[in-house]
């Protein structure tokens, strides 16, 4: 990254420098790939539809200019619909790749540890029983997100540092929230279909725009945020022993990290409901396209982004009827969860 | 060479949830000599090196780098003089070794500068000296437990602390590769000048290797001193309360410890105790 002349170098350091570069460009190469596919998505969401619209009138709606059936169709439907898919994309995927690395275990993700279901049981609790505003439920959904993350973290506590114990215990209240998720949508008999399949897997379904700016807001603070953090999640990724000896003040990063991803994903949840495995999925695929050994922060977003965008445009054209988003992230995720669990009885705790 | 850095600590006690397991220990450990700390299981010696490098709060008493309050000092710059390597690190899966020992480097970098040639040097240098650098391009998950051993070291080498703690550096490693790992922590020591602490299990080792020895027994030091100095078959039964001859060891010349079970003993008793005065 410095422009020091390469013949400062000792030939063992060139080395070093060369293979550090080649693991760095297959870096450059993943995240571009995963920006380009991003873009492809996004593109291909304004113009898939009831009516196929060109580019050129995709491109004339984001320009803010009239065209007559586009300007609506694109403009009030289509596009909150793709920018709430990429924001909770971004926000699953980095508070999944966030707790997957500090607790060095794939399976403890904010949605296989219960904390989506907390805030998705305290969204319909607040739209259902306190017809709240979204302002409301938002917020509520956060408090709720994070007091289901303390709660596991405080059942779990003097487990393994992997987490095996933590990640049973969260399985368990996440399934004891969704449970109360189902029990209000019974109660909610106005409620169509759709409305209900959001808290229960996610959708972007009837996505509108005066909805996204909390989730908007979250995303551009917590994102950087977390972003700066990085550096410190990679110390901590090596245990508590070695981040503190490499210098980091363990304690408050780990809060601000957890915080941080927590917050992304109840937002996320309150938004587009839980929407099944992002989260999950998201990292693991990352450090299969850039390789392990740097930050998957960035590229956790990019591939949340793409599994939402990609699993919804699926959901919406592969079938005779169209399925929410989270249908098809779900039918995604489970295998490569059962694989896991078989992986992690094998291994005894952590895999 | 490295400057010299003193790391000591006063009346320091500690322990976990209430229970006391270091009890009240002075020591100050000798600047650019290899110091290992003995004792049997339980008897605070981890603890005690845990505590010497801020991993675990003295419940009273203090720690002191230089004769300053460690947890006073802000942490990066602590972790650039003092570093660590602990009993069980864990590797990202799938981390190229080199990428590992980068992150030895942590403290010195900044925020928006990361890595500079400065930082490439310095692994380097560590993979030399660990004798790993043909290693530097492979997982880290693929290698044996001896080579990761070495590339453990060579990430607290990439830290370039001028004092290194080291918690049962030998433990699950084959006789061959413990006696590697402390030649190589005695090259460390001896072309870099690096201040060496170390808790090991095995006091023959320990006795070999150990410029400064302190022993210890319920969480109190009971000797300290070169090994020539304090290991007697008195200190190895208040210690490890263990019957044992002390002879020279004709390797080395340094103490070698026979233990006297109730079996296979068949040889008499030498009467002498060859070894001298305790500390």
């Amino acid at each position: 990254m410095t422009a020091t002349a390469p013949a400062l170098l000792s030939p063992a350091a060139s080395a070093i420098r060369a293979g550090r570069r080649r693991r760095g460009r297959r870096r450059a190469i993943g995240i571009a790939a995963l920006s380009v596919l991003l873009v492809a998505l996004i593109v291909a969401m304004l113009m898939l539809g009831r009516t196929i619209y060109p580019l050129g009138d995709v491109v004339a709606v984001l320009a803010s200019q009239d065209v007559p059936g586009a300007s609506f169709t694109v403009g009030t439907l289509r596009v909150p619909r793709v920018v709430a898919g990429v924001l909770a994309g971004i926000a699953f995927g980095i508070a999944g790749t966030t707790f997957q690395t500090m607790l060095r275990n794939p399976l403890a993700s904010p949605d296989v540890i219960g904390i989506t279901s907390g805030a998705s049981a305290a969204a319909v609790f607040a739209l259902v029983v306190l017809q709240a505003s979204s302002g409301v439920t938002t917020l509520l959904a956060l408090v709720i997100g994070v007091a289901t993350a303390a709660a596991i973290a405080l059942a779990a506590r003097g487990g393994d540092s992997g987490g095996g114990r933590l990640i049973l215990i969260g399985i368990g209240i996440g399934a004891m929230l969704d449970a109360v998720v189902s029990f209000l949508i019974q109660r909610a008999s106005e409620w169509d279909v759709a409305a209900a399949m959001r808290w229960l897997t996610g959708s972007l379904n009837g996505a509108r725009t005066e909805d996204l700016p909390p989730l908007a807001i979250a995303v551009v603070i917590l994102a950087p945020l977390v972003l700066v953090l990085s550096r410190d999640l990679r110390a901590l990724e090596l245990g508590e022993a070695s981040a503190t000896a490499l210098g980091v003040r363990t304690g408050r990063a780990r809060l601000l990290l957890i915080v941080a991803a927590v917050a992304l994903a109840c937002f996320a949840t309150a938004t587009t409901g839980p929407i099944a495995f992002v989260a999950f999925l998201a990292g693991p695929i990352a450090a299969r396209i850039v390789g392990s050994g740097s930050s998957l922060v960035v590229p956790a977003a990019l591939v949340g982004a793409c599994l939402v965008l990609g699993a919804d445009l699926i959901g919406q054209f592969a079938f005779d009827t169209a399925f929410p988003v989270g249908v098809i992230t779900g039918i995604l995720g489970a295998p490569y969860l059962i694989v896991l669990l078989i992986r992690t009885s094998r291994h005894g705790g952590s895999s | 060479m490295t400057d010299q850095h003193t790391l000591s600590s006063r009346d320091l006690r500690a322990g976990y949830g209430g229970t006391t397991i270091v009890d009240g220990v002075d020591l100050t450990l000798p600047a650019g000599r290899i110091s290992v700390i003995v004792g049997a299981n339980a008897c605070g010696k981890s603890t005690l090196l845990k505590t010497l490098s801020r991993l675990i709060p003295a419940t009273s008493g203090q720690v002191l780098l230089d004769g300053e309050r460690i947890d006073r000092l802000p942490t990066k710059q602590l972790a650039r003089t003092l570093g660590l390597l602990p009993q069980q690190p864990i590797a990202p899966e799938g981390i190229a070794v080199a990428d590992l020992v980068g992150r030895g480097r942590h403290p010195h970098q900044k925020l928006f500068r990361s890595w500079t040639a400065e930082d490439d040097r310095a692994v380097a240098d560590a993979l030399e000296t660990t004798g790993v650098s043909e290693l530097a391009d492979r997982a880290v998950d693929e290698l044996s437990g001896g080579q990761r051993q070495r590339v453990w070291i060579a990430m607290a080498l990439a830290q370039e602390t001028d004092v290194l703690l080291l918690d049962e550096p030998t433990t699950f490693l084959d006789l061959a590769h413990q006696v590697e790992v402390l030649d190589l922590l005695t090259d460390l020591n001896r072309s870099r000048g690096t201040t060496i602490a170390m808790v090991l299990h095995d006091i023959n080792l320990a006795a070999r290797y150990a410029d400064h020895l302190f022993a210890m027994r319920a969480g109190r030091l009971v000797a300290t001193g070169a090994p020539r100095d304090v290991v007697t078959a008195d200190l190895v039964r208040e210690v490890f309360g263990l019957e044992s001859d002390v002879i020279p060891d004709p390797v080395s010349g340094s103490p070698l410890i026979l233990p006297r079970g109730r079996h296979h003993t068949t040889a008499v008793r030498e009467p002498a105790d060859h070894s001298g005065a305790r500390a």
